[in-house]
């Protein structure tokens, strides 16, 4: 992908930028300029509003990745889900830290800012959300 | 130097899950692991994954700094993030940090470096700006992903982690009293440019570099505030191993009890620039209203920050259910062996690279 395509889409892969339609309240991602519910009476043009996920979810599909695409060598095996969020849009992204064994459909999970790939030694870093497991926030003791 | 009003008003942490113990490295270089770990009080050390780098974990403890303090990004009007491992040579993390929490794009942002203690370099300007009235709200952040050479003493201690301080006037949950450096040129710890492991002086490091600068520095900054050790119900030093600590608190005169919340790298290791911030957090996630806090960093090279900060009431009403306390991060983690952790820091390099 190249630099400008990623850095165009930087306000989703890092915020989670989406939108919302006033008419019938649907959030979209990635965020959309018309509303394809409400096209009929073109109520939603020009009317769509900018709006961030918060990115709670659970996990709605997942599998487990053996063979990596390029740049993922090193995180083999991994999990790829599709992740139903708290606003309604199913995203699809890698669930870090924890045992392909331990994942299951339901599991709550919450958006977490990682490296998505490198352009080589001398490229491009790009960044964005993948999925971590939500862990209670109390200490054990 | 004295704080005019300037305070903490929130912070976060981030420290990657998985953990290594010293036990395991050892066993990869016919070195008795336990007795290294004893020696330098090191129970396990945090352990990046391949995806996580200074960027992302200086954005994870902000976006939780942000959250705790329900704090508008757009009102940050200075963000400088303190490392020795930044990601890019030519390119600021802290523009990246800047945009992933949607600060951007009016204030400034700068990198740092001054070894491990360029966060506390970073808060000591973010109160500038603030007490001057220049900005509302500055953010200080000290991270690292640093590393050993394989089978370097190095290797038993370095990890990865970090922690983000949002510096304001209002609603301050602490306040600095006030700050004091201690600065010279030695040179205990170095990487040249282009170098991926770093050298170090050896036993060089130890009494004309951190315990020189952070005992002449604590000294200097209750010397000028008049105050001694029992003023203090908690104290933090920069942590290169359990051991150091320890002992500059012993010289300064503090106690055990003083210096529990403000360790933590014997359960997760050296995080370099995150570590007395960490620690400084671990003691805010305990600490109670009117209670005062010593911080003493430290960076090879050399120089030391102290902080003389006092808990207000205000830390009643912060909202610790968000982010993982400090103390969940030094009980839990993913366990891995040297194979994992080998793969995992790029000590394995694929065909073709
Ligand atoms: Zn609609």
């Amino acid at each position: 992908m190249s630099v400008a395509r990623f850095w165009r889409e930087t306000l989703r892969r890092y915020n989670l930028g989406a939108s919302k339609c006033p008419e019938c309240q649907t959030v979209f991602f990635p965020p959309r300029s018309v509303c394809p519910q409400c096209t009929v009476h073109r109520k939603s043009m020009t009317k769509m509003e900018p709006c961030q996920l918060s990115g709670k979810g659970e996990i709605f599909s997942y599998t487990t990745v053996y063979e990596a695409a390029d740049g993922f060598e090193m995180q083999v095996p991994y999990v790829l889900a599709l992740v139903k969020m708290a606003e309604g849009p199913v995203l699809t992204g890698q669930v870090v830290d924890v045992d392909p064994k331990e994942v299951h459909e339901g599991m709550p999970v919450k958006a977490t800012f990682r490296k998505l790939r490198e352009d080589g030694d001398s490229g491009v870093i790009h960044y964005g959300y993948k999925f971590a497991i939500v862990r209670s926030p109390t200490a054990s003791k | 130097m004295k704080g005019n009003g300037a305070g903490i008003v929130s912070y976060g942490t981030y420290v990657p899950r998985y953990r290594i113990s010293p036990d395991e490295i050892g066993r990869v270089w016919g070195v008795d692991g336990v007795a290294m770990g004893k020696n330098l009080n090191i129970h396990s050390k945090s352990v990046p994954s391949p995806d996580e780098d200074t960027i992302t974990i200086s954005t994870e403890a902000l976006r939780v700094a942000i959250a705790r303090g329900n704090i508008d990004p757009r009102e940050i009007g200075a963000l400088y993030v303190g490392s020795e491992s930044h990601p890019y040579a030519v390119k600021p993390t802290a523009t990246i940090v800047a945009q992933a929490v949607g600060a951007t794009p009016n204030l400034t942002a700068a990198d740092f470096e001054f070894a491990c203690k360029a966060g506390t370099a970073a808060i000591q300007v973010c109160m500038g700006l603030v007490s001057s009235g220049m900005i509302k709200y500055g953010v200080a952040i000290g991270s690292d992903t640093s590393q050993g050479a394989p089978g370097d003493a190095l290797e038993y201690s370095a990890s990865a982690g970090g922690g983000a301080f949002v510096i304001g006037k209002d609603h301050i949950i602490a306040k600095i009293n006030a700050t004091q450096s201690y600065t010279t040129d030695t040179p205990d710890f170095w990487r040249r440019e282009g170098q991926r492991y770093p050298s170090h002086g050896g036993r060089f490091t130890g009494e004309p570099a951190y315990f020189r600068h952070v005992t002449e520095c604590g000294k200097g900054i209750m010397k000028a505030e008049g105050t001694t050790p029992a003023d203090y119900q908690h104290v933090v030093f920069h942590q290169p191993n359990g051991k150091f600590p320890l002992r500059a608190g012993k010289m300064l005169g503090f106690n055990d009890d003083q210096m529990r919340y403000g360790m933590v790298t014997p359960w997760i290791g050296n995080t370099y620039s995150g570590a007395a911030l960490i620690g400084l957090a671990n003691v805010l996630d305990h600490a109670k209203p009117s209670e005062r806090i010593l911080v003493v960093g430290y960076g090879s090279g050399a120089g030391s920050d102290a902080f003389d900060v006092t808990v207000t009431d205000e830390i009643s009403h912060y909202d610790h259910s968000i982010g993982t306390p400090v103390q969940k991060d030094l009980e839990e983690g993913i366990s891995i062996n040297y194979s994992i952790y080998a793969k995992f820091r790029g000590k394995i390099r694929l065909s073709g690279e």
